[in-house]
């Protein structure tokens, strides 16, 4: 729509310079406010085109009339008059919108003054009353907009970073910034309708609280002290909570008047999966988002142009400012003209085989040492529960043995795959990026799966074996010093690798590391993992993560600003931030799911503790309430038959899996089709253009 | 120099408002820079302030743009550049951060529009690749990667493939970069004077008081503003 609404058969050589542009502009802006007015609701500008515009055949307009044919003045009268009949909020944003010089708009803005004070006076009191406070309610209206708007979390660091490291490291923080959001989005949910509830009612706890004396290891452990504490699972009730203070308002409706009553395990119940199935809509609404915007329908790329277009930061003053962009800058578009006519290279066939060869070995070294990896994983942390200590102290720093032993291999296999990529020879950069991504995601993937296999196909099934009274209180003890050993592990390898600069030696250029984004996106989705898997068993998990951003962030960005400097490579920001969002949803979030759905479906809960002792599995908690409610309430049976054919048969969710399966094919089959439009319209516009070429050759050999 | 600040009328201030993306805040900082530009000026009441004096912003001074801002926002018809005020206006409002990308990027296309005839062609770009790269002979390109270059981008934005970028292909690239819209706002030097207002003004209140007071007595009437 934009390009060819723009495109008319005028010729420049018709038009004095000067008086073309302005023509252009007026005449362009003339049909705009006829637009307007005949939609009655504002034109997005090229501002609020999503970057993904669906173009569609109709509404092209194709201007065929040459806007130089007609004379300014004309033009410029309906200009002014389109703009009077506008409402005040649209005359003013076209007016400012308008690429012309004050005076000229000054010039309509007189005249529009002049009709419109005529009218003015006539109105009745009353309307205008109601024009009063509309515009005072507008005002209230923008005001508390640009209230939200300087609320934005860290927007000025943000900018910062951006405009000095580039958008691929910006997508970092931005990334970690929506983690942050998630997180104070579950801790709200938990800490609101679980956490005070149980923290107000004070049950009497029966089990002995003893009290350690060493209290540094328990902050890292979670244990002691901890144990029997609102931080895990087991110290919530499982009886219906008498307390003068809230009344669910779905679990009681006929006896909130005895007293008001919460239904603990039910709402433990129902606030987890509510929480999940939330985050769910989130996480793929955002996905789907920034699919839209990252998916280059058309076959350009336009990384130069953008590049050159854009790149210049009219923020930077000081010469010397000046002097390193220019020197950034033209270092980046040295690299990327290398990059993108860089000639195929055609090798003999016997070079072929043998880079093919030492690509199948780096991939064989990546797979055995992850696979070694989690067998020792696996075998360390059997032999860990094993292993039984008569001293406390020592017995609760073994504790943190396995957390301290999976995230050194977390922190350092990495670092060996990068030597084995190293070894081998890409032929691009973004390969490379992508192929060492994949490999640390299996690595963090099965190091994961072998976790989650031994605590809930081990450690659930089997409990006195390991002499575990609660070993879901267990279970979040572990998920909490698994978080906090990665985040001092993080804290460890930024000091020592940013800050000591250990990789100055290997770069042949005496240059500052280049921040890792990969690396530490990676990072951050294992840590969300963690907390999504232990929200069930800990449910203030997400108040530790939280802090754990914060303090990262800040971390981050002095290390960033002391240590590194910009990259020179061309990151697409954009897709990589795709590609960071929907790892989120996939491996990591699809992940949790399946185990807390798997623990709250199959699971006995153990009888000693926690909100569901006493069933058979966690489900029940709402299946039980169900039939209470159908046979307190003869009307509601249908609920639970409702529930039985639903919600427990497979049946439901293998038809909602096939529904959303079908709509994403046939959003595959409409972006086609618009690749397609696309295409079609670039061709309309060389000929249009080569046509007009030709008539003005022909009219004026004429002439 | 006696009766420095001239008030902005109230009408105009208001019109300012409206049809620009500044604040009223900005706009009288605008006013006091631009009337410090223009003392400095032999005619204090000359309404254009020459391109000169304008480059010596500090904002500008190190901008390799800096003529061509000064080209685009002027509206003289002898073309040196010489800004008036409500040019100046126009400049911060465009480099404001609230402009639309649609402004943004019709001033940032007349910037790098070096010969100002409506298309960028490989001469335009040429000069702009070289004014991004810089003066050092290490910095900018060579001729064979130049050629490269501006052929890739020709190939990447020129749709009707006449050789040129005009305004519409110029506007389409800039739409699906999500950088522009962050980057090209001029460090307004309304800002940078914006701290020291809050205590300047208590200052300059009493001092404009009792300035205008003694140039009463001096004159015996009201210095025009």
């Amino acid at each position: 729509r934009l390009i060819l609404s723009h495109l008319s058969l005028q010729a420049p050589q018709w038009i004095s310079e000067q008086g073309r542009s302005r023509g252009a502009i007026i005449s362009q802006y003339c049909n705009r406010t006829m637009q307007l007015r005949r939609r009655r609701q504002s034109r997005p500008s090229i501002q609020h085109f999503p970057r993904s515009a669906r173009p569609s055949i109709r509404g092209y307009g194709v201007e065929t009339d040459a806007a130089g044919f007609e004379e300014e003045e004309n033009k410029r009268d309906r200009l002014v008059n389109n703009l009077q009949n506008l409402s005040d909020s649209d005359r003013v944003r076209m007016l400012r919108a308008m690429p012309l010089s004050l005076s000229e708009k000054k010039e309509m803005l007189v005249l529009n003054k002049a009709e419109h004070s005529v009218s003015q006076n006539q109105i009745p009191c009353c309307s205008q009353l109601k024009y009063y406070i509309i515009i005072a309610l507008r005002h209230g209206w923008y005001g508390w907009l640009s209230f939200l708007s300087s609320l934005q979390l860290w927007q000025t660091a943000l900018k910062c970073v951006g405009g000095r490291f580039g958008t691929g490291v910006l997508s970092y923080f931005i990334f970690l910034r929506t983690l942050l959001f998630f997180n104070v989005f579950l801790f709200l949910v938990t800490g609101l309708l679980l956490v005070v509830p149980q923290a107000i009612t004070h049950p009497d706890q029966d089990q002995n609280i003893t009290v350690r004396s060493s209290w540094g290891l328990e902050v890292l452990t979670g244990a002691g002290y901890f144990s029997h504490s609102l931080l895990y699972y087991g110290y919530y009730n499982n009886q219906t909570l008498q307390t003068g203070h809230s009344c669910s308002a779905s679990g009681n409706g006929t006896s909130c008047s005895s007293g008001l009553s919460y239904n603990m395990p039910l709402v433990y119940f129902f606030t987890i999966g509510a929480a999940f199935f939330i985050t769910c809509i989130i996480l793929v609404y955002s996905m789907s988002k920034s699919f839209g915007q990252s998916f280059r329908i058309d076959k350009s790329k336009g990384l130069l142009a953008i590049k050159v277009f854009s790149s210049w930061d009219f923020k930077v003053i000081k010469k010397s400012s000046v002097r390193l962009q220019r020197a950034n800058i033209g270092t980046q578009l040295k690299e990327l003209v290398a990059e993108v006519n860089r000639q195929e290279q055609k090798f003999p066939v016997l070079q072929r085989l043998f880079r093919l060869f030492i690509h199948m070995l780096a991939w064989i070294m990546c797979l055995g040492s992850t696979l070694a990896c989690v067998l020792a994983v696996y075998y360390f942390s059997e032999h860990m529960h094993g292993a039984a200590s008569s001293d406390p102290l020592l017995k609760e720093a073994s504790l943190l043995a396995v957390p301290v032993v999976v995230s050194s291999i977390n922190l350092l296999l990495p670092g060996f795959f990068n030597v084995v990529a190293w070894m081998e020879k890409y032929d691009s950069p973004s390969m490379l990026n992508y192929i060492s991504i994949s490999r640390n995601l299996l690595l963090k993937v099965s190091v994961l799966g072998v976790l989650c296999y031994h605590w809930l196909g081990r450690v659930a099934t089997d409990p006195q074996s390991l002499g575990l009274e609660c070993w879901e209180s267990f279970v979040g003890q572990e998920l909490y010093r698994f978080l906090l050993m990665d985040f001092i592990f993080m804290l460890l390898d930024t000091f020592f690798g940013e800050f000591l600069v250990f990789s100055q030696k290997a770069l042949k250029r005496k240059r500052k590391p280049v921040f890792d984004i990969a690396r530490n996106v990676l990072e951050l989705i294992y840590g969300q993992t963690l907390a999504w898997l232990g929200v069930l068993f800990s449910p203030l998990l997400p108040a530790v993560q939280i802090i754990k951003l914060l303090f990262l962030f800040y971390m981050k960005k002095v290390s960033l600003k002391m240590n590194c400097q910009a990259s020179g490579k061309p990151w697409r920001a954009c897709q990589m931030t795709t590609i960071f969002i929907t790892l989120l949803c996939f491996p990591a979030f699809l992940g949790a799911t399946v185990c807390v759905t798997y623990t709250m479906w199959s699971i006995t809960p153990s009888a000693g503790c926690g909100p569901f002792r006493g069933l058979k599995n966690m489900f029940q908690a709402g299946k039980r309430w169900v039939h209470r409610l159908a046979a307190v309430n003869p009307d509601l049976h249908w609920l639970a038959s409702a529930h039985s054919y639903l919600v427990e048969n497979p049946l439901f969710l293998f038809l909602c899996a096939g529904i959303f399966l079908i709509m994403i094919y046939f959003h595959s089959q409409v972006v086609d089709g618009q690749r397609k439009i696309i295409e079609l319209l670039q061709e309309q516009i060389e000929n249009v253009r080569r046509e007009s070429c030709e008539y003005v050759t022909v009219s004026s050999s004429y002439v | 120099m006696g009766g420095t600040s001239s008030k902005l009328p109230k009408d105009l201030l208001s019109e300012y408002q409206e049809l620009t993306f500044l604040t009223k805040q900005e706009i009288l900082m605008a006013h006091k820079i631009f009337s410090e530009l223009q003392d400095r000026e032999n005619g204090p009441y000359s309404s254009r302030v020459s391109m000169e004096k304008v480059l010596t912003l500090p904002e500008l001074k190190s901008n390799p743009f800096r003529k061509r801002i000064c080209h685009v926002f002027s509206t003289s018809d002898m073309k040196d550049g010489s800004l008036s005020f409500e040019d100046f206006l126009d400049l911060l409002s465009a480099f404001s951060d609230s402009a639309t990308l649609e402004i943004k990027s019709h001033y940032a296309f007349r910037i790098f529009d070096f010969d100002d005839d409506g298309t960028l062609d490989a001469r335009d770009l040429e000069k702009l690749v070289n004014s991004l790269t810089g003066e050092t002979d290490d910095t900018r390109l060579t001729a064979e990667e130049m050629r490269q270059l501006i052929s890739n981008i020709l190939e990447e934005s020129d749709i009707d493939k006449d050789g040129t970028v005009n305004l519409s292909e110029f506007q389409h690239v800039i739409s699906r970069s999500p950088d522009f819209v962050r980057s090209p706002g001029i460090h307004s030097p309304v800002r940078r004077q914006q701290h020291s207002v809050f205590r300047a003004q208590r200052q300059a209140h009493g001092t404009q008081f009792r300035a205008e007071r003694t140039e009463k007595r001096r004159f015996g009437h009201d210095v025009p503003s």
